[in-house]
């Protein structure tokens, strides 16, 4: 554990030092959500009433949806990793010790963290001073944020559970890039990343809903808006760990299996 | 005819952080360190001349090089190559030119070398008979045969570099700037790449200007020698004159050591 | 005239070697084309659901995002040189592109291309068709005309943005990813008529990076909600090249006095 948290700690130090890229990450992110919010912003003075949920709610999930882009960020993999396992060269990690999942999921979660660190908490600021009702609300009830703060440590484990997925299915197939872009297309449109939930027509939007993708920014960017609420939170979560099981399960299972393999081939 | 005559070059690498954050703020305060590359660097080389222009890393060679080429612009002095200012009309400037950077390719990757030469032949606007038959006394000279239907990524580096010194000749340049030409080749190839120089410079008249740290390519090949360190031109003269300044006995690269030595470069 | 010929032969090349790895690069067809696919599904939900918008219908704006998307896709796979011009000037590419006896530009030009790209205009050609099919404009030989216009003149705004973008690379090398802004934004965001996202907005795209020139406000005329001049306002977007062009030779000149 602990050289995790000095791999993160380095990981946050190198990105202080491209601040100049953080800040344009940064100002790129604040002119994407003001273009959201200003699309969905025409749509709510024309027909409110049609609206699935406030305008308040959508405001908040695009703001953190921004500020926490580096965590939902499906294309981000480590190409190091990627490659180590396209290329054989993996087996020389297991002369290290301990497992390599864990390492390698305990990698991503530093990498992920750190990226987010770093920028959120400016554009969280900006999104506080847009007014209502398309601006960021800091003050929600402790109890949500609390519920907000353990969906998003599940949903951030979840997203890199699927990405272990992704780097263990390089031990089978001769290229990922398709199977990258296919889930990808459809992270985006059933995660939320296109439009959010609850403006996508019947069944897809119940089917995304129940898909591990919908388990991902979805539910703590509703909850936080509100959104999601009552006895709606614990079936959302559920489902959240629910997927976090199994996705970690199938990581691993492909992982070590595609490792023996490796190993059993020779490298 | 190529004469340089005071040139002086001084680089100003701003302090500051990079970004465009700083970069804004550097356009209102701006501190500079200068570094100066050359310094009143006067020679003059007649036509059908074959130099080794040499000096110790960061001496000025590079700049010498891009300045010649019209790639950079001096702070002072002037430079005249024929009838032309280099950087002053660079297209008509670099059609006389063939330049090989030893360390970066101008083959295209993914493509047979002859369809390289073909673009070049095209970019340089070479009429069809000349072509024909500059790459045929090129092949021959170079032994490329084989080589020219292979893509430049399979080639081994002392292949390439004959690819490559045949594509700056293809439109037969009265100017061969080669930059570190032999680096990292094996011993076949480097006398092949050597012999061939003379070749050129004896059939066509080309004036060859090499910078280079081997010392067998200068004995092989330059009548003259220009040395240079810190900017500045230290000595001009043969390879024999180098031998006998810097005392009995030495071969030549024991003398280039001990001239840097004495010129604390 | 042997230039464009050379340029021909350049653009043969790009192809050829795209087509040596042809498994791949039919694959980042299809990627590229899943991801515009999905950007136009959102506007299709959105659209099933609200029916219209500032009056707009689906087919309607279908042909704002064709006429955007196909701009951007010309320009990214015909000036691809300028958009990975940081790379190219990393390796050094362009001391070589400075000792070769032809324009720099052209030359840039010559030296990239991203035919994936073309998978993209195919998917906007089919989008324009459909929307054409479905009876969104009344049209006349002058509206077909100006559609023209509007893809012709996109496609030179971005180039010139792409021209902005590669000359800051003369100046800096880091916090580049700000011009995502303007190259990435407006091909996300004409998805919707750029008078959808508001006032500043639109005049921003109006005045400052001229792409309102080439979909807003020359649409309105399409569409019979503007007056006929507003089809010419496309060659107007053309004098942002010129700032554009500027810059570069600016950016030229700084590197040839300082090396770096």
């Amino acid at each position: 554990m602990k050289q995790y948290l000095s791999f993160f700690r380095m990981r946050l130090l190198a990105g202080l030092q491209y601040r100049a890229a953080a800040l344009a990450g940064m100002s790129t992110q604040l002119v994407w959500g003001t273009m959201e919010v200003l699309l969905y912003r025409a749509f709510y003075l024309e027909s409110p009433e049609k609206f699935p949920m406030g305008m308040e709610a959508l405001a908040a999930y695009i703001w953190l949806q921004q500020a926490f882009l580096a965590f939902f960020a499906l294309w981000h993999l480590e190409p190091e990793l990627a490659d180590s396992v396209q290329q054989g060269t993996v087996a020389y990690e297991l002369v290290r010790p301990g497992d390599l999942y864990g390492m390698w999921m305990a990698r991503s979660l530093a990498l992920r963290l750190s990226r987010a660190a770093l920028r959120c908490l400016p554009i969280l600021l900006v999104a506080a001073l847009v007014p209502a009702p398309y601006g960021l609300r800091l003050t929600v009830s402790p109890g949500t944020l609390a519920l907000f703060l353990v969906s998003m440590a599940l949903m951030l484990v979840l997203v890199c559970a699927y990405t272990m997925v992704l780097y263990g299915l390089g031990f089978y197939l001769e290229s990922t890039n398709g199977v990258r872009w296919l889930s990808l297309a459809a992270a985006d449109l059933l995660g939320g990343a296109i439009v959010p939930l609850p403006f996508l027509p019947e069944p897809l939007r119940t089917i995304a809903a129940l898909s591990p993708f919908g388990s991902m920014q979805n539910v703590p960017l509703r909850i936080y808006g509100g959104d999601i609420a009552g006895t709606e939170i614990p079936a959302a979560m559920g489902l959240q760990a629910l997927w976090c099981l199994l996705l970690i399960l199938a990581g691993w299972i492909l992982m070590n299996r595609g490792l023996r393999r490796c190993v059993v081939a020779g490298g | 005819m190529i004469e340089m005559r005071g040139v002086s070059k001084t680089y100003r690498v701003r302090r500051r952080d990079a970004g465009l954050g700083s970069a804004a703020r550097s356009l209102f305060s701006r501190r500079y360190e200068e570094i100066p590359a050359l310094r009143e660097m006067s020679f003059a080389i007649p036509d059908g001349q074959i130099v080794g222009y040499i000096g110790p890393n960061g001496a000025g060679k590079s700049t010498t090089i891009k300045i010649l080429c019209g790639i950079l612009r001096p702070d002072a002095g002037t430079c005249r190559v024929g009838d032309l200012v280099p950087w002053e009309d660079r297209k008509r400037h670099v059609a006389r030119l063939g330049v090989v950077f030893g360390q970066r390719s101008q083959l295209w990757w993914d493509v047979p070398v002859t369809d390289s030469f073909l673009l070049l032949r095209d970019i340089y606007r070479v009429p069809e008979a000349r072509y024909r038959e500059n790459l045929e006394r090129l092949t021959e000279l170079l032994d490329l045969g084989d080589l020219l239907r292979t893509p430049a990524r399979l080639l081994s580096l002392g292949q390439r570099m004959r690819c490559e010194i045949a594509a700056a000749l293809l439109h037969s340049p009265e100017i061969l700037l080669l930059d570190e030409p032999t680096i990292g080749l094996d011993a076949v190839s480097k006398l092949k790449v050597r012999s061939f120089i003379l070749e050129q410079n004896r059939q066509c008249g080309t004036t060859v200007i090499l910078t280079t740290h081997d010392m067998q390519d200068i004995d092989a090949l330059c009548s003259r020698v220009l040395l240079i360190g810190k900017g500045q031109l230290l000595l001009d003269g043969t390879t024999a004159q180098i031998r006998c300044l810097a005392g009995e006995n030495l071969s030549t690269e024991e003398s280039v050591a001990d001239l840097y030595r004495r010129f604390g470069i | 005239m042997d230039t464009v010929k050379l340029y021909g032969k350049f653009l043969a090349i790009h192809l050829k070697s795209a087509m040596a790895y042809r498994g791949s690069f039919l694959l980042s067809c299809l990627g590229a084309m899943l991801v515009t696919a999905n950007v136009f599904l959102g506007v299709v939900f959105l659209m099933a659901r609200f029916e219209t918008i500032q009056g707009y219908t689906l087919p309607q704006l279908t042909l704002g995002f064709a006429v955007i998307l196909m701009a951007t896709s010309l320009a990214e796979c015909f000036a691809r040189g300028l958009d990975s011009f940081s790379q190219v000037l990393a390796q050094a590419q362009f001391d070589r592109i400075l000792v070769r006896p032809r324009g720099l530009l052209f030359q840039l030009l010559c030296q990239d291309m991203k035919p994936t790209m073309l998978a993209r205009v195919l998917q906007a050609a089919v989008m324009i068709f459909f929307s054409v099919r479905s009876g969104a404009v009344a049209w006349t030989a002058a509206k077909a005309a100006v559609l023209a216009l509007m893809i012709l003149c996109g496609a030179a705004v971005f180039f010139g943005l792409f021209l902005v973008n590669a000359t800051l690379c003369f100046f800096t090398t880091e916090g580049l990813e700000v011009m995502n802004i303007f190259t990435d934004g407006p091909r996300e965001y004409g998805k919707y008529p750029f008078g959808v996202y508001g006032k500043p907005v639109l005049l921003v795209l109006t005045f400052l990076v001229p792409l309102a020139l080439v979909q807003h406000w020359p649409l309105q005329y399409l569409l019979d909600r503007g007056p006929g001049w507003y089809g010419l306002l496309p060659v107007v977007s053309l004098l942002f090249l010129l700032p554009c062009w500027g810059l570069w030779r600016l950016g030229v000149r700084h590197y040839r006095s300082t090396g770096s």
